[in-house]
């Protein structure tokens, strides 16, 4: 098993004594085969435990240790140090605010979440006895793709309009929507258009798709947010052009 | 917060868009041909305007003009927003103006036509 | 514990220049500079058009020469960016859904060139360049 010392560039910053964050070099020891995430836990191991930052599943499935690694967003389990042969530097993810070190405040990101009220709403209520909502595969496969997100929030460090306006909805919340909206269990498409298409909302997106490139579970938010684009714009002309409104 | 109506300029983007991503290349190869001295005979002013004076023509030229027109208007919004010019009420107004001149010039010309 | 999130500030003029891809994003969308350049060269053509075949003459030469060639080739290239950007993101926008499976994007996309292709022969040939 080979070795090599690596050279880490971490953004610190701690909320108690700093003005402004501030880089500091680690360099430690790693296995070859070893991810970003690893290189972290040996430096709070065994040269700095002051170093804060989230991680859990280390597996690229839960969705927490998302970072900037050398100026683009990654889950720190699923950047293999073997793809960054220099120094590595490493900053919380972008367009967050810093709370300490690596770790972002990602308040704004959960608050947007339950806006779109993510969560059947179902097209006509059955009791248990009338059993369960039924579905075929091909129904399934409508959203299938958009029920991907693990919530990692890489997509919104991408987005540069949620840079540029942070009250922009954002990929992650409007791809869950547009999930729900897909299922054909759920009836809940209209109070969702009135959070998602609004200015702030889908029509915020001008199809940048870095969203798509940098996310790791292939959900493609970038496509899910065109679709919303056509669907509401079906919904415009339906609500504007069609006597007494959209048929409901 | 409101339904936003950007769709209505959004479906003319779009439309516009689709239109001049298979339109807009050989129509601008044609006056590209006229600049370099072989102009194409349909740009002959007796072709052109036997063209222009057919009812189909004058349909054919007012979709293609309009849309390429409004697609460029609502994509140069964004763009100026994107490029940091952030006052996008003061922008939208300014280039939906100038592409419903456009319209309306487009429109004045072909029924002179 | 006392909390104080620090917000990075972010360049609203320059951010474009910090990665490859939003470069290759401002490419993509500038390309309507220059379809609406062409869409407002359209619409002098017509009023000239319109006034006779005088005033269109000489605007046609007036066209001719080296630096209009070389401002319609700018405008050509744009508009072939254009035209293959969009085509590539086309099955992301309209996915085609067949059963339990997807359309695969490269015969959405396929066939968005091949329809160019059409196109630009029809016109090339109505416009009587071969």
């Amino acid at each position: 098993m080979k070795e090599r010392l690596v050279q880490l560039e971490v953004m610190r910053y701690d909320p108690e004594g700093d003005t402004e964050p501030h880089f500091q070099r680690y360099e430690v020891m790693c296995k070859d085969e070893w991810v970003v995430l690893d290189a972290l836990n040996a430096i709070k191991e065994s040269l700095d435990p002051t170093l804060a930052y989230r991680w859990s599943c280390h597996m690229a499935v839960c969705g927490s240790c998302g970072m900037m690694i050398n100026g683009e967003p990654k889950l720190s389990c699923h950047a293999f140090l073997r793809d960054y042969p220099g120094v590595i530097r490493v900053e919380p993810l972008a367009n967050f605010p810093i709370e300490r070190d690596l770790v972002t405040v990602a308040d704004d990101f959960i608050d947007k979440l339950k806006r779109v009220k993510p969560y059947l709403i179902p097209k006509e209520k059955k009791t248990l006895a009338e059993g369960e909502y039924k579905q075929t595969p091909a129904q399934l496969m409508k959203y299938r793709q958009f029920s991907m997100c693990i919530n990692c929030m890489l997509c919104y460090a991408a987005c540069p309009e949620y840079a540029l306006q942070p009250k922009f909805l954002g990929p992650a919340a409007i791809t869950l929507a547009h999930r729900y909206n897909q299922d054909s269990r759920d009836g809940g498409r209209d109070e969702r258009q009135e959070v998602i298409a609004t200015n702030e909302g889908v029509w915020e997106c001008s199809f940048v798709g870095a969203c798509s490139e940098v996310c790791p579970k292939a959900v493609d938010p970038a496509g899910a947010l065109q679709q919303v684009k056509v669907a509401s714009t079906l919904d415009w002309f339906k609500e504007h052009l069609l006597p007494g409104g959209s048929p409901k | 917060m409101a339904k936003s109506n950007k769709p209505i300029f959004w479906s003319l983007f779009a439309a516009g868009g689709t239109l001049a991503a298979f339109l807009a290349p050989v129509l601008v190869l044609l006056f590209l041909l006229a600049a370099w001295g072989h102009a194409p005979s349909v740009l002959s002013y007796a072709n052109l305007h036997a063209f222009a004076a057919n009812w189909l023509g004058k349909l054919a030229l007012l979709g293609v003009i309009t849309l390429f027109l409004w697609h460029a208007a609502h994509r140069l919004r964004v763009t100026l927003h994107d490029f940091g010019l952030r006052q996008d009420g003061r922008v939208a107004l300014v280039v939906y103006s100038v592409a419903s001149v456009g319209t309306v010039l487009t429109l004045l010309y072909l029924i002179r036509i | 514990m006392s909390r104080k999130p620090y917000v990075r500030p972010v360049s609203k003029t320059g951010w474009y220049f910090k990665h490859p891809r939003y470069l290759r994003y401002m490419s993509r969308e500038v390309t309507c500079i220059f379809i609406g350049a062409f869409a407002l060269l359209m619409v002098c053509t017509l009023e000239r058009l319109s006034k006779g075949q005088a005033a269109f003459d000489s605007f046609m030469a007036a066209l001719t020469g080296p630096w209009s060639a070389l401002g319609l080739l700018v405008i050509l290239a744009f508009a072939v960016h254009n035209a293959t950007s969009w085509f590539n993101v086309t099955p992301k926008a309209l996915p085609v859904q067949m059963g339990e499976e997807f359309l695969a994007g490269k015969y959405i996309i396929g066939a968005h060139y091949a329809v160019w292709l059409v196109t630009t022969v029809s016109v090339l040939l109505f416009a009587g360049v071969f």
